[in-house]
């Protein structure tokens, strides 16, 4: 036996050495590109806990949840979250009264209704509505909607929440209809071919089979939408006032939790005060709304995917 | 319906061809509702852009792209906002593309099926629905104060870059899916390694999917407003950052990506939010110059993915 022929590595052997190993170093580079999308969150969870905690070690979870005043920023301070709640909730709930509808029937339309071709030109338009950034809705919802409800109800001040409420809607709508569609599409021909056997019509198929056929994945739509509109911030800071106001009649001006961010953000941001931690503490509270419906969507959509 | 009553037989026949005219009448109904849902909709859209145009009309000239914000409206300009939206674009594309087309093929094309990738799996999606003002209280507390980077063109890139990356990975994952199994078999096949099947054959192949949720992304981050407000932009900038290109050596600079900067969205709610109907005339011109680009934009992505669709060749 030649000890030194052992030592040798052959020329192809190396260079599949050096292949190998450059093969592990692009999957590790790869791999962390991935991994970025964990840190981000751990980041924003990090971030927004850790800002909020000087902000609740000053104001009690209990005040913080129940007081009905938020005036951080003022000086006869008060913190309770529930006027922005308020705010959030009824701009939210104003969007839903024109998105639902609008999204559902749009929907049902597109998959039920239209033909090939006529889903094929409409989908994109859809989509360009999607595009539209929303300070441009919010001028939208300040110049031309508000001043045209003024018209029909003249105490409507210039800041309200119906406006704003009714352009979020209209901003929600194709999120509705994608989504509803994209489940409703998702039912088996057979169901259709079923129904339309023992004479249904179009729409009885529509209304009485495919919907509720696709209702989970309808629902987890109209979750998302919630999401959507519950985050939506320009619309609202721009249109419905920055003012945080208890109150849940829409002709009303309040602030969102997100106008409320945005109107702290545009002043002198004293870093370690009050007032920049409430914003986090605002955050925080609009991230486990949001969390909350974003897992309930998840949920109502996969139990959707698992019927089909 | 009346649902424990069983219905009649019916035996007329004029009847019967009452009810299922009655029935079909609903259907062509519900047709005119559904269209005009829709045609309304679009109405919307386009009230929204011809008012914009209207009203904005009387300010677009060359000088409003020349020249800067003012006290007197009809002298103030976007120029150091469109300038602004460049730059923060530049950097938002250049660091969310790679990285996620980098976590989409490894989602696709590299990851096993274990707890690592479903977090990834879940994490991405789950970063997807948060809303864009929570990006903004990050980047302000992450960027602003613990790395240090300030309110610069920087910070602004990469925050906008956070809130696309989600939209880069889900698209470069739709693309990568198409591909069919074979064309990856026949490369293994002649022996290339598993990055040179990415490199030259997977992600080529799907470069077309790719670049609409680039452009989509990208129009997305020209509106963006929120998250910028949120890490404390200047709204008032008469000056514009230094070039990034020199006459002198070394050629480019990078002192503009710690320049103060405003941007086009932060400009027009500026001046949305001002009192004064001269400021909104320019906050209407400064609107229709973003919608324009968003539609454009939106509008050359749909155009590619229809594109790919019709040329689809397996």
């Amino acid at each position: 036996m030649n000890s030194t022929e052992n030592l040798t590595i052959s020329p192809r052997l190396a260079k599949n050495f050096r292949r190998n190993f450059i093969e592990r170093l692009i999957e590790l580079g790869l791999l962390f590109s991935g991994i970025i999308a964990v840190l981000i969150t751990i980041a924003i969870l990090y971030i927004l806990i850790s800002e909020a905690i000087p902000f609740f070690q000053h104001v009690s979870i209990y005040e913080f949840l129940t007081d009905t005043v938020w005036t951080p920023n003022f000086s006869i301070k008060h913190y309770g979250i529930l006027p922005l709640v308020s705010g959030t909730l009824t701009t939210t709930g104003i969007a839903l009264v024109v998105a639902v509808p609008l999204g559902t029937i749009t929907a049902i339309y597109l998959s039920e209704f239209a033909t090939h071709k006529v889903r094929e030109t409409i989908k994109p338009v859809l989509e360009l509505l999607v595009g539209v950034p929303t300070v441009v809705f919010g001028y939208f919802a300040l110049m031309l909607v508000t001043p045209f409800l003024q018209k029909i109800y003249p105490d409507l001040t210039t800041f309200n929440m119906l406006g704003p409420g009714i352009v979020m809607g209209i901003m929600i709508v194709p999120y509705i209809a994608s989504l509803a569609e994209d489940a409703m599409r998702a039912v088996p021909m057979a169901m259709r071919e079923g129904a339309y056997a023992m004479g249904a019509t179009r729409f009885q198929t529509a209304v009485r089979v495919i919907t509720p056929a696709a209702i989970s994945g309808i629902i987890a739509a109209y979750i998302l939408a919630i999401s959507r509109a519950v985050g939506e911030t320009m619309i609202v800071a721009i249109a419905a006032g920055q003012q945080p106001n208890f109150t849940f009649n829409p002709v009303e001006s309040a602030a969102t939790i997100t106008a409320y961010i945005v109107s702290v953000a545009l002043g002198d941001l004293e870093h370690d005060g009050i007032g920049y931690q409430s914003i986090f503490a605002a955050g925080l509270t609009l991230l486990i709304m949001t969390l909350f419906l974003n897992i309930l969507g998840h949920i109502a959509r996969k139990k959707f995917a698992e019927r089909y | 319906m009346q649902k424990n009553q069983k219905p009649k037989p019916i035996r007329d026949l004029g009847l019967m061809r009452a009810l299922i005219a009655k029935h079909k009448r609903f259907d062509s109904l519900f047709a005119i509702l559904g269209i005009f849902v829709i045609a309304s909709l679009t109405v919307t859209l386009l009230i929204l852009f011809i008012d914009l145009v209207i009203d904005g009309y009387p300010r677009f000239s060359i000088d409003f792209f020349g020249n800067f914000p003012s006290r007197r409206a009809a002298r103030a300009g976007i120029l150091s906002a469109w300038v602004g939206s460049s730059l923060v674009l530049v950097v938002t594309f250049l660091s969310a593309v790679p990285l996620g087309i980098a976590a989409g093929v490894y989602l696709e094309e590299y990851a096993k099926k274990n707890w690592l990738s479903d977090l990834i799996e879940i994490n991405v999606s789950n970063l997807a629905g948060v809303p864009s003002i929570i990006y903004g209280l990050l980047a302000l507390g992450l960027f602003v104060y613990q790395f240090g980077l300030g309110q610069t063109i920087l910070t602004a890139g990469l925050t906008l870059a956070l809130l696309m990356l989600p939209i880069v990975i889900v698209s470069t994952r739709e693309a990568i899916r198409a591909i069919p199994v074979h064309i990856r078999e026949a490369a293994y096949a002649v022996g290339a390694t598993k990055w040179q099947v990415c490199l030259q054959h997977v992600i080529p192949y799907s470069y077309g999917g790719i670049l609409t949720g680039v452009i989509i992304g990208m129009a997305r981050a020209i509106g963006e407003t929120a998250p910028i407000i949120t890490i404390g932009a200047l709204t008032f900038i008469a000056f514009l950052p230094p070039s990034p290109v020199g006459l002198e050596a070394p050629f480019i600079n990078f002192d503009w990506l710690n320049a103060g900067f405003t941007v086009l969205p932060i400009q027009m709610f500026n001046w949305i939010s001002r009192p004064q109907l001269a400021f909104h005339m320019n906050a209407a011109a400064t609107g229709a110059v973003i919608i324009m680009l968003t539609l454009l934009m939106n509008g050359a992505a749909i155009k590619i993915r229809y594109n790919i669709r019709k040329k689809i060749k397996w």
